[in-house]
């Protein structure tokens, strides 16, 4: 009741100034205490993501770096000791080894070519997908399946398979290799340097054909659903205006799925980084695994990731810059 | 006038359905190839394989591979590990990273913004970057040193199955950060009179998790949980890494050449009779997630559409 008459008074009697300023306060009370609760029940229902995140994301992440810059041997009283030797493991991973750098430098090569191609298939795709025509629910649902099969073991046993299939039962790509290649000879023959670039850029798409089209199953669906989410009614008054379907697909389609062009480029190029079948990756293993050698292992490890988050970073602003948001 | 521009517009059409089927054929075929090129190699004798006139169709049909391969792999007993592995991962990534997705959806809370920050970066680095640190921690795992308090030395956890069961119920796992994502995309998603209508009806917080929220998130748990146990029950990284000795189908189709030489010894076996065995394996293992998927395709699909992926 006193509570009702003071909100009476606070709205109708503005300039009565102390008591508005008491009315105030204890109107504030009740909000602060249920916004307290909540963030503490807030923190209960992430615990489980703190815990994790202290325990086995940043803790092995800070000795990850930490052997990094240190020559680790195992055995002793914590299982393995750590002796300090600056920016060795760098150094020799820089200067020293001989695979190092050119394998670093093929897997960002293989990085900022597929990913692009990986884009620009999938966004087609899902165009595709979007058409009626009989048959689309099987066609849609083989289009997933990559990402259900060649995962985990299976990517790794292809690729093992591919390099030691002597014989051309299990090769597939044989004949994709001598028709771009022979087209790249006839293209360049013709060409000068101008062109060159991208006419590279094509044939090695065509080359990595099936490597593209299995990765690109869940960016497919990303833009699948963003081409849905877009509004039929948008596409009319386009048409009744007299646009064409190309003019159609750079001025609605195209600034719609943007933002989804943003999301799948980080999934792709993370998923292009960590995919078993790198080499520096199962250098990296190897490294840790086989040789036992946890320091260099870390160093190289942490030398790919800054590679990594300086690509995710460099072309996630640039691409943020074209991004278009409806809302 | 009108008829021919009728007829016009069908023949287009009709051209067009029909090149795009041609062209999804081939896309399709493309993807099928390598499994359709592993099944037909599995059924062919071992005399087939450097038969060269022989390409897809096997002239002397045999099952004997799979027998091979289903011995060499210990199928039934490495099958049920990894069944009972996988499920045990599955659901709790899923219990787990539902609350936290929820909590990080519905609930303000101070640093929530960094959280978030801290969910983005678990996604983008690699977990490879600190593997090897990670596997030295379950090696000697101790928690503020009770256990060597009390037994005087660390615990090695690697070679059981508990370190995949931590990292699941932490919401660390193998792709946990994605499913965190999905399920607070789904929560934000959800007007939000709807709980503050089941508070005034006086649910608590769990009540309105469970009897209101819950129902509506089931479809998308249950998408979460059929890749959550699809990417378990192939992946080999973790489970190398963390339960080294584990009877798991992924490390026995790993080291299935090498089985087979030592079973085939001291003959040995030439590299395309150990590949046409890996193709066979591989099939094995494949056999239970094709069916998943086969039965719960649409489920794939329908929850990464669902939950309209915005940032």
């Amino acid at each position: 009741m006193h509570r009702a008459v003071c909100v009476w008074m606070r709205v109708t009697l503005p300039w009565s100034g102390e008591e508005s300023e008491r009315v105030k306060g204890a109107l504030k009370k009740k909000p602060m205490s249920l916004r307290r609760k909540r963030a503490i029940v807030g923190y209960l229902f992430i615990s489980p993501f703190i815990l994790g995140f202290l325990l086995f994301i940043l803790q092995p992440l800070a000795t990850s770096l930490r052997m990094s810059f240190s020559n680790v041997s195992l055995g002793g009283e914590a299982g393995f000791s750590m002796d300090y030797t600056g920016i060795d493991n760098y150094t020799r991973a820089f200067t020293v080894d001989p695979d190092f750098n050119r394998l670093l430098v093929d897997s960002l090569k293989d990085v900022l070519i597929n990913a692009p191609s990986i884009i620009i298939f999938s966004l087609i795709a899902a165009v595709l997908l979007n058409r009626k025509f009989p048959g689309r629910g099987f066609v849609r649902a083989i289009f997933f399946m990559p990402v259900v099969l060649t995962s985990g073991v299976v990517l790794g046993l292809e690729s093992q398979n591919s390099l030691l299939a002597g014989m051309s039962q299990l090769q597939t790509a044989e004949t994709n290799t001598s028709v771009t290649s022979f087209a790249q000879n006839v293209l360049l023959g013709s060409f000068t340097d101008v062109g060159s670039g991208i006419v590279g850029f094509v044939l090695n798409i065509i080359d990595h054909f099936y490597d593209i089209v299995v990765a690109a199953g869940i960016q497919t669906v990303v833009f699948l659903s963003a081409l849905q989410s877009i509004n039929p009614s948008i596409y009319e008054s386009a048409d009744i205006e007299g646009c064409t379907a190309w003019e159609k697909f750079w001025k609605i389609t195209m600034p719609m799925v943007s933002p989804m062009i943003l999301v799948n480029w980080i999934y792709t190029i993370v998923d292009r980084f960590i995919r078993s079948d790198n080499q520096l990756m199962v250098k990296i293993l190897n490294a840790a695994g086989v040789t036992l050698e946890y320091g260099y292992s870390s160093a190289m490890a942490w030398v790919y990731c800054v590679a990594m988050l300086l690509i995710i970073g460099v072309s996630v602003w640039a691409i943020s810059k074209v991004v278009y948001y409806y809302d | 006038m009108i008829n021919k521009a009728a007829i016009k517009r069908k023949i287009t059409k009709f051209t067009t359905t029909l090149v795009l089927m041609i062209l999804m054929f081939g896309l399709c075929f493309l993807i099928l190839q390598p499994l359709l090129n592993k099944i037909s190699v599995s059924l062919m004798a071992e005399r087939d394989l450097y038969d060269s006139t022989i390409v897809a169709v096997p002239k002397h049909f045999t099952t004997e591979n799979y027998s091979i391969a289903y011995q060499l792999m210990d199928y039934t007993n490495s099958f049920m590990t990894t069944f009972s592995v996988a499920m045990a991962v599955s659901v709790l990534q899923v219990c787990s990273c539902l609350v936290v997705g929820y909590g990080i959806a519905r609930y303000d809370f101070p640093l929530k913004k960094f959280w978030f920050a801290m969910l983005i970066l678990m996604i983008v680095v690699p977990q490879q970057t600190y593997s090897a640190a990670l596997q030295l921690w379950f090696r000697n795992f101790d928690i503020f040193g009770i256990f060597r308090l009390l037994t005087g030395s660390t615990l090695d956890l690697t070679g059981t199955v508990a370190p995949v069961l931590m990292l699941a119920g932490t919401c660390t796992g193998l792709k946990c950060g994605l499913y965190v994502y999905l399920f607070r995309q789904y929560f934000r998603n959800i007007p939000k009179d709807i709980e503050e209508a089941a508070y005034i009806d006086g649910c608590g917080t769990l009540r309105t998790l469970f009897s209101i929220m819950l129902p509506d998130a089931i479809p998308l748990a249950s998408s979460c949980f059929l890749f959550s146990f699809v990417w378990q029950w192939t992946d080999n990284y973790f489970t190398t890494l963390l339960m080294k000795s584990a009877n798991l189908l992924p490390a026995r189709l790993n080291g299935i050449a090498s089985t087979l030489i030592s079973y085939m010894s001291p003959v040995r076996p030439s590299l395309t009779y150990q590949n046409a065995i890996s193709a066979t394996g591989t099939i094995l293992l494949l056999v239970p997630i094709i069916i998943v998927y086969l039965v719960a395709q649409k489920k794939f699909v329908q929850s990464l559409s669902a939950t309209a992926v915005k940032m």
